[in-house]
């Protein structure tokens, strides 16, 4: 029971102090591998991993992975990892959850105010930049790998040649409209075959 | 333009919820690299959002606690449906991420090491990569209109990329420069008559 409410003590903490979201986590999370011994630093390595290998957000992804660890630690059992799993996750959430819905009713009240609207009107066009520093900081490592090769070789011509018949199918009038993740899909089953047959 | 069939009736909760779960189940990378599927779910496909509103919604959930994936979740469900709503998308959006974390880590915990997942990965970063350059893209020609939102635009990129500033400052800035620019225009406005 009191690793249940450490859990939902900490994680709530987490979400409500993490702003920014995904990897803004990842520091609190190593100062809970310093202070309980159901999270080591060597679980930290293998939950960033994890986490980034699979779906949805980072954030949850991580929580959810220490939360299992604190509760199959502990009791050895993976039926109550998956129990800790569910408050950790939902202790992380419930914070920004109750803050959105507070400034999501504010923001129905001040819809017509002239400040927020001019507030608004100054915020898109940087937002559209944020996003594009996301953009480039996405292609860069991809492309261009300014982090250490993972897979020993480093050719970057195939993820080039990938990145341009990418952009080139997307933009196809015909194939325009389909749903992101066809794309998504597609471009994981040509990750596969590159990988084993030229190498990345 | 298209018209679609939802939009004259009302927003069902299973909507919301399946429709954040199949955003939380194909997203790799979090953040912003959610916008593609975001667009594609809550603008395109049921109308939920207009595109300026979801871009709100980044820049709020850029200053408050938590996830963006999940504050856009609480803020499109909410706007929809209510509490119900809000609740209905945010757990859509985080169970795929909390059944896939649980499963690997109880059977396969060294997933991340296996090739195959290595090699899938490797592609679908690229894919990801293009799909948010693909989306900037549009953003710049459709909503950016006048000079000051080129410069806003381009500055924004530029601090972060280059001087590494938090978005949370870049966030308030531009707020700041919309409010003072609304008040200038409003001024010269009445000066004129």
């Amino acid at each position: 029971m009191k690793l249940y409410l450490t859990l939902i003590f900490e994680f709530f903490k987490i979400g409500l102090f993490a702003a920014g979201g995904g990897l803004a986590t990842l520091p609190f999370l190593n100062a809970l591998a310093d202070k309980y011994p159901w999270l080591t630093s060597d679980m930290i390595g293998q939950m960033v991993a994890l986490s980034e290998s699979t779906p949805g957000p980072l954030g949850i992804n991580m929580a959810t992975y220490a939360g299992y660890m604190a509760g199959y630690n502990t009791f050895g059992s993976p039926l109550l990892g998956v129990t800790t799993a569910f408050t950790a996750t939902a202790s992380l959430v419930a914070p920004s959850f109750i803050v959105i819905l507070i400034v999501s009713r504010v923001l129905d009240r001040y819809k017509s105010s002239l400040i927020v609207n001019d507030a608004f009107s100054g915020l898109r066009p940087a937002v559209a930049g944020l996003i594009a520093a996301a953009a480039w900081s996405v292609i860069g490592t991809t492309l261009f790998n300014f982090t250490a090769s993972v897979f020993g070789q480093k050719f970057l011509l195939p993820e080039i040649i990938l990145f341009a018949a990418l952009m080139l199918v997307t933009n196809l009038k015909p194939l325009k409209k389909l749903h992101p993740l066809v794309f998504i899909a597609f471009s994981a089953a040509a990750g596969i075959a590159i990988g084993y047959t030229v190498g990345w | 333009m298209e018209h679609n069939e939802t939009a004259a009736k009302p927003t069902s909760l299973w909507q919301l919820f399946s429709a954040f779960m199949r955003i939380g189940a194909f997203t790799f990378g979090g953040g912003y690299a959610m916008l593609p599927m975001l667009e594609r779910e809550c603008v395109t496909k049921y109308g939920w959002v207009s595109k300026d509103e979801l871009l709100d919604y980044f820049a709020i959930g850029q200053c408050t606690p938590g996830v963006i994936a999940v504050n856009t979740a609480t803020f499109v469900g909410k706007k929809e449906r209510g509490f119900w709503g809000a609740l209905a998308a945010t757990v859509g959006v985080v169970l795929p991420s909390f059944v896939i974390i649980c499963v690997l880590t109880a059977v396969l915990a060294n997933f991340a090491e296996i090739p195959a997942v290595k090699y899938a990965l490797h592609g679908i970063r690229v894919c990801v990569g293009v799909l948010i350059l693909n989306t900037v893209i549009k953003l710049v020609r459709e909503k950016i209109k006048d000079w000051l939102g080129y410069l806003l635009y381009a500055a924004a990129f530029a601090v972060v990329v280059f001087l590494k500033v938090s978005p949370v400052f870049v966030v308030i800035a531009a707020a700041l420069i919309g409010i003072v620019r609304g008040f200038i225009t409003r001024r010269a406005g009445r000066e004129g008559k």
